[in-house]
């Protein structure tokens, strides 16, 4: 039996999870519309390649993954792309993101899907494998999972975790899945236990789930590779990874480190689950398990396409009953509400639950904080949350960064407890989207720096070289000896020139006149007397540039 | 009395001589606040400060020429970081200087002939063209700076707010709804 190592905090929660337990996982008939987003996972989102008018059968790569951290997209069933445009998602800013939209042919074709030999086959390739088929962390993150599969500088990751703790309220698809498929998630497992040669397997489950444990259990007994199913006491929230690793191991993640540095890797079941459908069937991930509960006539779990429109998963569940006020995607504690029911479901959802104003009564007005130190002694991250409340308030994100605020999981136990009702988890996202903001717009600012010293730069040296030609041709005019020395091609010139000049001066020299024998007397007196007067008045022609020819 | 001034006057010269050494030997090339305050500039290059670019205003500020106040892309965050550098207390931006919501400039290009006068402009070569051809400007390196939109001669050039898209989206100041009650 291994010991448990408690972490600090947590709160205890009502459960409300037998509400959707009641029946097995439902699988939804086709619809007619699915509509999928490009970004489902944490990173890059995921280009479309895809056309409106493609003919696309259920499996079909629809988004190609793109950058180090992303993940494919797939079409959910055969039909035809009638449009790539912004649809409304499931999203606490409510905005719309791309997405590819199918009109199905009801004929649910698929491409051809095989397993690959993941035993032989090069790690970097079952990864690559694993991103084109769109694997992400089905826990909540969406880390896309091929990156979580690489060992990274280790040698290997000695611990495997898989996360079966489903600490939220009313969420119940891990439980369902590990309850009935145990066996095909703990093959999921031996494929990650391979990827990161890992020794241990470790399961951590709440132990108000003894049907799931009991059945991964049995699976575990059956296991070529060793397996411990571990029940962990219920205490929210003993499912954030973090919290878990401590649990089981008793390691304590360092702050700004990643799990693998500490030799565990953490995955949940049903992404195990998706692993081995991945592996050994060649499926991408088009489906995932939902828990559709809360103010339902029917709330249970189901297998629901990716794309699924929210309310066609409402619906299946028996749609709101009266009086329902809105709908959380995810659990009451970490959870958001939902704008618009035409979103459609994604990697990240879990579970959509439909409120009524007893079990989820507007938020309280918040009053101030009397500093009573409750928060912190309910935060399982060991933080001071009425310190990081105080500096986040006053925007002094430095501060914040200072008391560790990304250590924060968002739990939300620190607003669960406060008695004056403050929302404190909303402040810290507040300051961490500012911080990370501030980090972009600081990775731009120094681009531009850059760009702009080098254009500085380049507007000198263009206008020194400019100079420089001047300078050069200028003196090249003046005084043509002096640069021909330190130039091989003026040089030449120069040369060649001279030899023209010398040439010229040569020629002059031997030119003497033509045809001056046997001349009759009269002519060469004649010629005389031109020669005298040409030399009497040789000012008068230059000056007047006639030549002397008239005749005496 | 003599020795005494003889002693001191010695430890004097040589004390001197040390501390020129000193200044020589420890010398250093340029202010390194003045790197400091370029860093924490927004690097826009626009020039509202009234400097021709972020450097100059950050060479102004170690001065003490320029206040610290003067940058609209900045902000009070921008403000606030200068005023905790510099040991002064932060104050709101000066008179006449507004903050605007983060842009970048659009080229219409049914309108752009071609002369390359952004380009020449563009403090950060965001603009790409040539002579005679289609200019644009690559959205990811343009700061918003505006100086390209004065020499265009055919008014061609607009500044587009950056929409809220899921990828640059912010968790918003937690705000409590007032609501009446009576």
């Amino acid at each position: 039996m291994r010991a448990i190592h408690p972490f600090h905090g947590g709160v205890h929660l009502a459960e409300h999870k037998t509400e959707s337990t009641g029946t097995a996982i439902g699988w939804m008939s086709l619809l007619p519309r699915y509509v999928v987003p490009l970004s489902q996972h944490i990173g890059q989102p995921a280009i479309p390649v895809v056309k409106p008018g493609d003919r696309v059968l259920r499996g079909q790569m629809i988004g190609r993954p793109t950058g180090t951290i992303s993940t494919a997209v797939h079409a959910p069933t055969s039909g035809i792309v009638s449009a790539v445009e912004m649809h409304p998602v499931a999203h606490p800013s409510g905005l719309t993101g791309l997405c590819v939209v199918i009109e199905s042919d009801g004929a649910d074709r698929a491409v051809e899907m095989s397993g690959i030999d993941w035993r032989n086959l090069d790690p970097a390739e079952v990864q690559a494998h694993v991103r084109d088929l769109g694997l992400a962390g089905l826990g909540g993150a969406v880390f896309p999972s091929a990156i979580k599969l690489q060992r990274g500088n280790a040698a290997r990751i000695p611990t495997l975790i898989l996360n079966g703790s489903e600490c939220e309220p009313w969420i119940t698809c891990d439980d369902m899945l590990m309850r009935e498929r145990a066996d095909a998630t703990l093959r999921g497992a031996a494929m990650m236990r391979h990827l990161l040669g890992a020794d241990t397997v470790l399961v951590g489950i709440e132990d108000n789930k003894p049907q799931a444990i009991a059945a991964m259990t049995e699976a575990a007994r059956q296991a070529p590779f060793p397996v411990e199913i571990v029940a962990v006491p219920t205490l929210y929230p003993s499912g954030g990874a973090k919290q878990l690793t401590r649990l089981l191991t008793g390691l304590d993640n360092p702050t700004g480190k990643l799990s693998t540095e500490i030799g565990v890797q953490v995955f949940n079941v049903g992404t195990a689950y998706s692993m081995y459908r991945a592996l050994e069937l060649g499926e991408p991930m088009i489906s995932r398990v939902v828990t559709v509960t809360g103010h339902v006539p029917r709330p249970g779990n189901f297998e629901a396409r990716i794309g699924t429109p929210l309310r066609d998963l409402l619906a299946a569940a028996g749609g709101d009953l009266p009086g329902t006020t809105g709908h959380i995607i995810g659990g009451p504690m970490m959870g958001f509400d939902l704008d618009d029911a035409r979103a459609p479901v994604v990697k990240a959802v879990n579970c959509i639950i439909a409120k009524r104003v007893e079990q989820f009564p507007p938020a309280a007005p918040a009053m101030p904080c009397i500093r009573c130190g409750q928060c912190a002694q309910a935060c399982p991250a060991e933080l001071q949350p009425f310190e990081l409340y105080w500096y986040a308030k006053a925007k002094d994100f430095e501060k914040t960064r200072r008391y560790n605020l990304f250590d924060c999981i968002e739990c939300g136990c620190c607003s669960y407890v406060c008695p004056s009702h403050i929302p404190l988890v909303d402040y810290y996202r507040f300051a961490k989207s500012e911080i990370r903001a501030h980090e972009l717009d600081a990775q731009a600012s120094q681009a531009a720096r850059e760009r702009h010293d080098f254009r500085t730069f380049r507007l000198e040296r263009e206008k020194r070289e400019k100079a420089e030609k001047l300078a050069q041709k200028a003196t090249t005019r003046l005084d043509s000896g002096a640069v021909a020395e330190d130039d091989p091609a003026a040089a030449k010139k120069k040369a060649i020139l001279q030899a023209a000049i010398e040439r010229a001066a040569k020629a002059k020299v031997a030119t003497t006149p033509q045809n001056t024998d046997n001349l009759s007397p009269t002519v060469q007196r004649e010629i005389d007397a031109i020669e005298a007067r040409r030399q009497a008045a040789p000012d008068d022609a230059a000056a007047t540039g006639r030549q002397p020819t008239e005749a005496p | 009395m003599l020795t005494a001034i003889l002693v001191l006057a010695g430890i004097g010269l040589a004390l001197g001589a040390l501390l020129g050494w000193a200044s020589d030997y420890f010398k250093v090339e340029e202010d390194p606040i003045v790197d400091k305050i370029d860093a924490i500039l927004p690097q826009t290059q626009c020039g509202q400060c009234g400097f021709p670019g972020c450097r100059p205003y950050a060479e102004a500020i170690a001065k003490g020429e320029a206040d610290i106040n003067r940058c609209p892309p900045g902000g009070e965050a921008n403000i606030k970081q200068l005023a905790e550098l510099l040991g002064v207390e932060a104050k709101p931006l000066g008179e006449g200087l507004e903050p605007k919501p983060k842009a970048v400039a659009v080229i219409d290009e049914n309108t752009c002939i071609g002369c390359t006068l952004c380009i020449q402009a563009c403090p950060v070569d965001a603009i790409v063209g040539a002579s005679k051809q289609l200019h644009t400007i690559v959205a990811d390196l343009c700061t918003g700076c505006e100086l390209c939109l004065a020499p265009c001669p055919v008014d061609c050039i607009a500044m587009t707010v950056i929409p809220a898209r899921l990828d640059n989206w912010k968790w918003q100041y937690p705000v409590i709804h007032l609501r009446q009650v009576a």
